[in-house]
């Protein structure tokens, strides 16, 4: 298959995925599961990586702006910049595409090849639906909050270490994160975690759900299925920059 | 009743089925037999709806397959329960969420009657106390049990069974057998079973239809099978010397 019948059998893929659910008790239950595995279960990594790339970010940032024309308080605020329009929300979203991702395609790949879908579809039941509908829901209202706490921790990561260098000031670092604060910056942000969010649970779920073979396939799948989710990211947060802030 | 008119299916132009017709009674157990890759899967899903036939019909009940809207098709296959080859329980659910499922997704039962029914059939199985256990914690005789108590849970009309003793001890595949023969003539339901096991060909089969090549090339019942002249059919069931003995002790009895 083509690039061109990929894309149009994806987006037909997801005609069926936005239908009513059949039940709602059934679809708050799966929800409910969904916002934990794909959501509480990678606040850890998050949190993690958020704090320690915000210190890297501020220390190159002070390494790169050293002359004493330039005041010190601007370090806070160009780390400040980077952390919310780029780091948090795309850094982010290809690390969970990653784990996030590979988890999907896997879970569903598994019960394609195990006849699990099947036994969905006999039993009457809108098996798209099921299946990935909570998944986009629960990353598109729960990744937005995942990606602001990568801007806190990215910022305190920032401020830290700032102190432990002796590069720059405490002060001088929120001093500059607090300079000049644009709302527009952090919609921009959500914006574009949103539309990530949407493809770390649909590019994987596609790739998942029409898998063919058996567990090797599914194993092979799961790396493609993160190699293209993190291809589309990218692409998507070229075009999107180029839409919000141009 | 399903009536089965000249179907066809095939898959990138390779025909699979070549126009088979044959029906299937209600509270009768009917096997399809054939050899590996002989089509009785790709029969059976096509039965089932999963695969869509190019030409022919099937007839349940006065419903003809062709002619029903998505909206009875789902209605439909509430209606039938599958056992898969493979068992296909849901991993992440629990042996009891997976009796469930289906109860919680088309009755709106409070809890504690859904409860009452999903014990019911895992008694009916003879599988007590695994409520709680994932499908990855039991044995596959059990997974079995569970799928079958899974599909016959919505109180099906149509039984559709996937080689449900491939892989069982030959015990255990003869309580399965039985069982789900009880439970066809009970409920009076129109249960299909593919099968290489030649026990239950031998014992449980109302009606056996023997596929070769994609063709119906013989049917009967188990009585009958043991008295045909067929050759291919006694090529196929009687390949063991153990089952020709077995074919002569009747043949001599009667
Ligand atoms: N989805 C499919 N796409 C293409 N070919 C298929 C498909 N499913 C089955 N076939 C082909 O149809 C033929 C019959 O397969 P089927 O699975 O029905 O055999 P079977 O009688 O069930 O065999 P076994 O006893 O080994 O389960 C095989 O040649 C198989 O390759
Ligand atoms: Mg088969």
């Amino acid at each position: 298959m083509n690039y061109v019948e990929h894309i149009g059998k994806y987006f037909v893929m997801l005609k069926q995925v936005f239908t009513k659910p059949q039940r709602a008790r059934v679809f708050r239950e799966a929800l409910f599961r969904e916002i934990d595995e794909l959501g509480l279960k990678s606040l850890g990594i998050i949190a993690f990586i958020s704090f320690f790339i915000g210190g890297v970010i501020a220390l190159q940032t002070a390494l790169n702006l050293e002359s004493p024309f330039i005041p010190k308080s601007l370090i806070g605020f160009a780390a400040k910049r980077s952390i919310i329009l780029e780091f948090a929300p795309t850094f982010c979203s290809i690390i969970l595409a990653g784990k996030v991702g590979s988890y999907i395609t896997s879970s569903i790949g598994t019960m394609r090849v195990t006849e699990q879908i099947d036994a969905l579809e006999v039993m009457g039941i809108n098996s798209l639906n099921y299946l990935v509908l909570p998944k986009i829901i629960a990353t598109v209202f729960f990744y937005p909050f995942l990606v602001v706490l990568g801007m806190f921790l990215g910022i305190f990561g920032g401020w830290v270490a700032g102190v432990l260098s002796g590069l720059f000031s405490g002060i001088d670092f929120i001093t500059g994160v607090q300079m000049d604060f644009d709302p527009f910056l952090l919609t921009y942000a959500i914006i574009k975690t949103l539309v990530f969010a949407f493809l770390i649970a649909t590019v994987p779920s596609y790739h998942g759900y029409y898998v063919k073979g058996g567990s090797l396939e599914v194993g092979k799948a799961s790396t493609q299925s993160v190699v293209w989710t993190i291809v589309v990211i990218v692409i998507a947060n070229y075009f999107l920059t180029q839409m919000l802030l141009t | 009743m399903i009536e089965v008119n000249n179907l066809h299916k095939g898959f990138s132009g390779v025909e699979i089925l070549k126009g088979i017709t044959t029906s299937f009674q209600p509270g009768e157990t009917s096997l399809i037999i054939g050899q590996s890759g002989s089509g009785k899967t790709v029969f059976l899903k096509s039965l089932i709806g999963l695969h869509a036939p190019e030409k022919g019909s099937i007839i349940y009940d006065g419903r003809v397959n062709t002619e029903m809207t998505i909206e009875d098709k789902r209605h439909f296959r509430q209606e039938l329960g599958m056992v898969f080859q493979g068992s296909a329980l849901f991993d992440s659910l629990t042996v009891e969420e997976n009796v469930m499922f289906p109860l919680k997704m088309f009755t709106k039962q409070p809890v504690d009657e859904m409860l009452d029914r999903v014990n019911f059939v895992l008694k009916r199985v003879n599988l007590e106390n695994s409520n709680k256990k994932f499908p990855a914690e039991l044995s596959g005789g059990m997974q079995k049990r569970v799928a079958i108590a899974r599909a016959i849970v919505m109180n099906p009309k149509y039984l559709f069974c996937d080689e449900p003793n491939s892989g069982l001890d030959p015990q255990t595949s003869i309580v399965i057998d039985n069982l789900i023969q009880e439970i066809t003539d009970e409920y009076k339901i129109t249960t299909v079973i593919n099968t290489h096991d030649m026990n239950s060909v031998m014992e449980i089969g109302d009606k056996i239809v023997f596929l070769k090549n994609g063709v119906k090339a013989w049917e009967g019942s188990h009585k009958e099978i043991f008295k045909t002249d067929n050759e291919a059919v006694v090529n196929f069931v009687y390949s063991s010397n153990l089952f020709k003995k077995v074919r002569q002790a009747y043949l001599n009895d009667v």
